[in-house]
């Protein structure tokens, strides 16, 4: 297979040649926003983090993305297909009847893709329930992104709950804030996954350096948590000292 | 232990599956089981002797199927048991996504049935678990109706990597029959109404049911621990070129109903489903006895739905 992998970049920046990518599959992407929001935190993992092999997708050593936010694909599978785990002409025709490429992933389907995901609150669990049974037995580490929006579902809180239990130190979750939920999370996304024994950090998606840092974290005794803003990077210093509900 | 390593095999259908853990993980170091509570009490041996393998979520049961989808992605062999409305009813786009849409398996023990908990009332009360199980593609669906048949269907597909749902119920008959997913003549039609005369298919614990029930009727008897899928073979060759066919189950009258008219599609066929009615909630607590009798499932009920079908 020829890989369109870039020859050279900088750790947490998005190679120009990836966005490419994104873009050949965007012309039929139905949620582009959700897509690129999730771009630099997949790019990261892909380039930086995970432990995965192009050509043994099935490895059972693998570290395993879960990708739940299933309705914004676009990013993985250009990342994917960056990293040579399928033809990136496989981007160009997303969505078609013959296409293994749909608007919502099917892990039937495509290498490198580890869960069919699409109805929101479903990674989560699963990532709980593959940590469980690598834990111990395998040195995968397993990293599941979701939405802040897709955190309104109630089976999110019963798996931080139970991983925070468990302890489960192969576990990353990375929440992608893009400040889309509907009814706000007072105090804080973090705080949430914290209250229920997890490692929390914040980052920024912008921030490469920061992303690279907290993406890398691990304690082998409790689960971690990233969240990760994708507003922009403040270019002017606020006059006014934000409420705590906007700083966080 | 003497006592316990003499004691004779439980009667009681979910007794045994709890007794069987034990000896289960010890033979399938594959296998782990899955809890939301429920059950935990009555596995201490299992826990003890397993550490790590009986995993118990709490009460959270989308967790639950969740767990156990990603527990058979790790390679894992996930046996998730609690009652059968909180087993499939409440986590039901769990069953299908976590388990179906990604393409693994796992075995789910039902305990509770229709109206095991009927002092319970409507909560805890799955009539339609089967009908709901059968709708998602790649299911096998046990009703056994005695011990002996919950322990060998447990060892058989704790050995394999399909969909499995393991209904018990506090319903079960007095001996075991063969649990080979095949339809079986239980009573043949010498003096019945011959060789292809009316047939009533007993379903699991409704057999002795449905043999009290039909002793003075010209019909015979099969059986299948197994109905979903349907030996469709085994009930063509069994209910002949003209059927005249009943089909008794201990859940929602109707469930099946799909399967069996395709196995006769190639056949003039008159079939009545016998089961737990649907149209109505029976508002009332007792007895499972009574809420058989309410729902017409007891020997006398099913003996008038049969007589009058066959006119």
């Amino acid at each position: 297979m020829t890989t369109t992998t870039p020859t050279t970049t900088v750790p947490g920046v998005v190679p120009q040649q990836v966005r490419d990518l994104v873009a050949r599959v965007t012309g039929d992407e139905k949620h582009d926003p959700s897509a690129h929001s999730t771009l630099e935190v997949v790019w990261t993992l892909y380039d930086q983090v995970l432990r995965v092999d192009p050509d043994r997708p099935d490895d059972p050593g693998r570290d395993r993305f879960l990708l739940s936010k299933g309705h914004g694909p676009a990013s993985t599978y250009a990342v994917l297909a960056a990293k040579g785990f399928f033809p990136a002409a496989w981007l160009d025709d997303v969505a078609s009847f013959d296409s293994p490429l749909g608007h919502h992933p099917d892990r039937t389907l495509v290498p490198g893709i580890e869960i069919g995901s699409g109805s929101l609150g479903h990674g989560l669990p699963l990532a709980v329930g593959l940590a469980i049974g690598l834990r111990g037995r395998s040195p995968a580490r397993v990293v599941v992104l979701v939405g802040d929006a897709e955190l309104d579902e109630g089976s999110n809180a019963e798996a931080i709950q139970v991983a925070g239990r468990f302890g489960l130190g192969n576990l990353t979750c990375v929440v992608v804030d893009n400040h889309s939920d509907s009814l706000g999370w007072p105090g804080g996304i973090a705080t949430r996954f914290a209250g229920e024994g997890w490692s929390a950090a914040e980052t920024r998606a912008h921030d490469g350096p920061g992303l690279v840092t907290a993406l890398r974290r691990a304690e082998p005794d409790r689960p971690t948590v990233v969240v990760v803003d994708t507003s922009p990077a403040p270019t002017i210093t606020p006059t006014i000292t934000p409420t705590s509900k906007e700083a966080a | 232990m003497t006592a316990l390593a003499t004691a004779a095999p439980a009667l009681d259908l979910r007794t045994r599956f709890y007794d069987e853990l034990d000896p289960l993980l010890d033979a399938y170091p594959d296998v782990d089981v899955v809890l939301a509570v429920i059950g935990s009490g009555y596995m201490g041996r299992a826990i003890e002797r397993h550490p790590g393998r009986v995993i118990d979520v709490g009460i959270r049961e989308q967790a639950l199927i969740g767990v156990a989808g990603g527990l058979a992605l790790a390679g894992r062999r996930p046996i998730v048991h609690t009652f059968a409305s909180f087993l499939v009813e409440r986590p039901y786009e769990q069953v299908k996504l976590d388990l179906g849409h990604q393409d693994v398996g796992a075995v789910l023990v039902s305990a509770g049935a229709s109206y095991d908990v009927s002092a319970g009332g409507r909560t805890h009360q799955a009539p339609a678990d089967v009908a709901l199980i059968s709708a998602l593609p790649g299911w096998t669906v046990h009703v056994p109706g005695h011990a002996d048949e919950v322990a060998e269907l447990l060892h058989r597909e704790a050995a394999g990597t399909g969909r499995v749902y393991l209904r018990l119920s506090g319903q079960r008959n007095s001996r075991p029959h063969p649990v080979d997913g095949r339809l079986h003549l239980v009573r043949d039609g010498a003096g019945a109404g011959g060789e292809h005369g009316p047939l009533v298919v007993a379903v699991g614990p409704m057999l002795e049911t449905v043999l009290v029930a039909t002793a003075d009727l010209p019909v015979r008897v099969a059986w299948t621990a197994t109905p979903h899928p349907l030996d469709a073979e085994g009930l063509r060759a069994l209910a002949g070129p003209a059927p005249v066919l009943a089909v008794v189950t201990p859940y929602l009258e109707g469930t099946g109903a799909g399967e069996v008219a395709a196995a006769l599609v190639d056949r003039p066929s008159r079939v009545l489903h016998v089961g737990v009615p649907g149209e109505t909630e029976l508002r009332r607590y007792g007895t499972p006895r009574d809420h058989a009798a309410a729902h017409g499932l007891d020997a006398a009920g099913v003996r008038r739905r049969v007589a009058a079908f066959l006119g």
